[in-house]
């Protein structure tokens, strides 16, 4: 059996954990969480870690030059660097909605957290 | 949506065209800022009972949304919509309503002065010089990042040295990476933050030096930001030389004692192209100050009242312009506060309010700072005190004290106390005024918050 300290990162509460794991890698017990989401994320966090990516594409047509975009949901924290390599070759298209699911990335799509402007000129 | 939604004009090809003036005209409630603050005041006091017409946003940017829109990370609206989006589809929340609201705004168009009778000047490039008689004003400007503390550092002056926040707009904003190899200076969020996302765009985060002895940052983004990515938190060390003649080389990073002084022989060098500084953010007071308005001199920001209303009368304040927040959630709670307050003001008119008088709040031992500053007497119950504490304490009661004078003599004494397992100065704290706890400040000449490390 193994302790771990862990920050929760579900909310800014931000709760300094101490996470029991049995020598199989599973969480026996969770230890300073102020709620169950900081168990949950313990589970995950053992087992699979997940973040949500963000970042930005290029956008033609815009008043901006570039769009910031995020993965809809969570992905495996040893695919960042890989989800940020389709992310970079993205190049999108006004007018795009808030919301708009510009890319897939291991099933998960990558959308749009702005609706853009149309350019006045 | 640059430009403005008052002005008839159709054609959306020269926008110039049927735009009334801006000059010599009235308005019940006039904004400052298009940010999170502005937006969420503009939003409530449509709700007060303003008509959308009779309310402007005045914003400098080009758009609404303030420093959101180069918060690309996620982090934002747990509190208020239970999930976690980034700083742009927060904003555009707020945006989406002012638009479907039809509530008035103007971008790029930068305010010059409020005067202390609501009076508010701006000039812009497309409408020109604009004067506003206001039946209210609110401050919602946003803050600057100090970099004054930085200036110390000796050594030359290369090119590679930006604050974070400049840092984050030419990221995010502009798609221009400012370096490859960098360091940071100082643990606050944003400098976490860029951290991870020049790791992400490529770049190698050497280090991030803290002065202090703790982060002054959110314990989720050093877990996140630096421990994901495996980027060293140097606590008590800060950079005590640059070098580089055009452009920055390496730094010089030292540890410092308990009275934050290099300690010698501690010194280490750090080659990289890029110094990124992240000391921390203050108010923008500047048209705060010029309208006379009073200045707490802990936060930078104005001094206000259970409404968020400073010492001119009408003029109120939230948001970062107030007191520099973490959370966006609240800046908004703030604003929708200082929002109906405005809209009541307009509706009301000038005149005092409170009979029953202002009790002062105090920041006791421990505390840096209370906002508000005031409560007044009949309205206490329900009003939020938000706090700042001067350090880590672990374990610790906070309590909330009541000033009784008898004879001359003031005593605090408790109205009751709350249990916290950690305070941090990078965290913001707060606690609500029940009514039962209101009901006790009949004959208090103050209401304190303070730290009390034992029981007694
Ligand atoms: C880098 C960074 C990262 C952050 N990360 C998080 C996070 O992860 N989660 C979270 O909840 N919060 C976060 N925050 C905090 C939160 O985003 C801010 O507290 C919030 O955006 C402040 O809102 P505001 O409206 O007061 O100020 P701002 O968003 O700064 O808006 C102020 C607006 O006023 C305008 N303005 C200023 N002066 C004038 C003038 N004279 N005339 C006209 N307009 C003017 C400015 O252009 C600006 O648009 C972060 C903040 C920063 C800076
Ligand atoms: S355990 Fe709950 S309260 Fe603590 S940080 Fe995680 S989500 Fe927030």
């Amino acid at each position: 059996m193994q302790k771990r300290n862990m920050t929760c990162i579900v909310c800014p509460v931000g709760c300094r954990m101490e996470v029991e794991v049995d020598d199989d890698g599973r969480v026996t017990g969770v230890k300073n969480n102020a709620c169950a989401r900081g168990k949950k994320y313990a589970d995950t966090e053992i087992t699979n870690p997940q973040r949500t990516l963000t970042s930005t594409v290029r956008i033609d047509g815009a008043a901006e030059s570039f769009l910031p975009v995020r993965t809809a949901e969570p992905i495996s924290k040893g695919r960042l660097s890989d989800a940020m390599a389709v992310i970079r070759a993205l190049r999108v298209s006004a007018p795009v909605s808030m919301g708009d699911a510009l890319a897939n990335f291991d099933g998960v799509d990558i959308i749009a957290c702005k609706t853009t402007d149309t350019r006045t000129q | 949506m640059s430009g403005d939604n008052l002005t008839e004009s159709k054609n959306t090809d020269k926008p110039d065209n049927n735009i009334k003036s801006y000059n010599n005209i009235e308005k019940k409630v006039v904004i400052i800022g298009g940010g999170p603050a502005g937006l969420a005041a503009a939003l409530e006091a449509n709700r007060g009972g303003i008509p959308p017409g009779e309310i402007l946003i005045i914003e400098r940017d080009r758009e609404l949304g303030g420093i959101l829109n180069q918060c690309v990370h996620a982090g934002f609206g747990l509190h208020l919509f239970g999930e976690e989006l980034t700083g742009p589809e927060y904003a555009q929340r707020f945006i989406d309503e002012i638009k479907a609201k039809k509530i008035g705004y103007v971008t790029d168009s930068m305010v010059l002065s409020v005067s202390p009778d609501r009076t508010v000047t701006f000039i812009s490039p497309r409408l020109g010089f604009g004067r506003i008689a206001a039946g209210a004003v609110v401050l919602a400007m946003g803050c600057r990042e100090r970099t004054r503390g930085a200036l110390n550092i000796p050594g030359s002056r290369p090119a590679g040295i930006f604050s974070a926040g400049t840092a984050q707009h030419y990221v995010n904003i502009d798609g221009y990476m400012p370096g490859n190899r960098v360091v940071i200076l100082g643990s606050g969020d944003i400098g976490l933050i860029m951290a991870r996302r020049m790791t992400l765009e490529g770049a190698e985060v050497r280090c991030v030096c803290e002065i202090m002895p703790y982060s002054g940052g959110l314990a989720r983004n050093i877990a996140q930001c630096l421990d994901d990515f495996g980027i060293p938190l140097l606590l008590s060390h800060t950079v005590t030389e640059i070098r580089g003649r055009e452009r920055v080389e390496g730094v010089v990073v030292s540890r410092v004692d308990e009275n934050l002084r290099p300690v010698p022989g501690t010194e280490r060098y750090i080659e990289c192209d890029t110094l990124l500084l992240s000391v921390g953010l203050i108010p923008e007071n500047e048209l705060t100050r010029e309208a006379g308005i009073e200045i707490d001199r802990v936060t930078g920001g104005a001094v206000v009242n259970q409404d968020m209303e400073t010492s001119v009368e009408g003029i109120f304040a939230c948001g970062n312009a107030l007191q520099v927040h973490d959370l966006a959630d609240y800046v908004t709670l703030e604003a929708y506060r200082a929002g109906m307050s405005a809209a009541a003001y307009a509706l009301r008119g000038p005149g005092a309010q409170d009979p029953a008088g202002m009790i002062p709040t105090r920041a006791g031992e421990g505390i840096r700072y209370i906002v508000p500053h005031k409560i007044a007497r009949g309205a206490a119950a329900g009003v939020k005190l938000f706090f700042r504490v001067s350090g880590i304490y672990r374990d610790v009661t906070v309590r909330l004290t009541a000033g009784v004078s008898e004879k001359g003599v003031t005593n605090n004494v408790r109205l009751r106390d709350y249990k916290k397992r950690i305070v941090t100065p990078g965290e913001m704290e707060q606690i609500e005024i029940t009514e039962k706890t209101a009901a006790q400040l009949q004959n208090a000449v103050s209401i304190g918050v303070e730290l009390c490390k034992k029981e007694t």
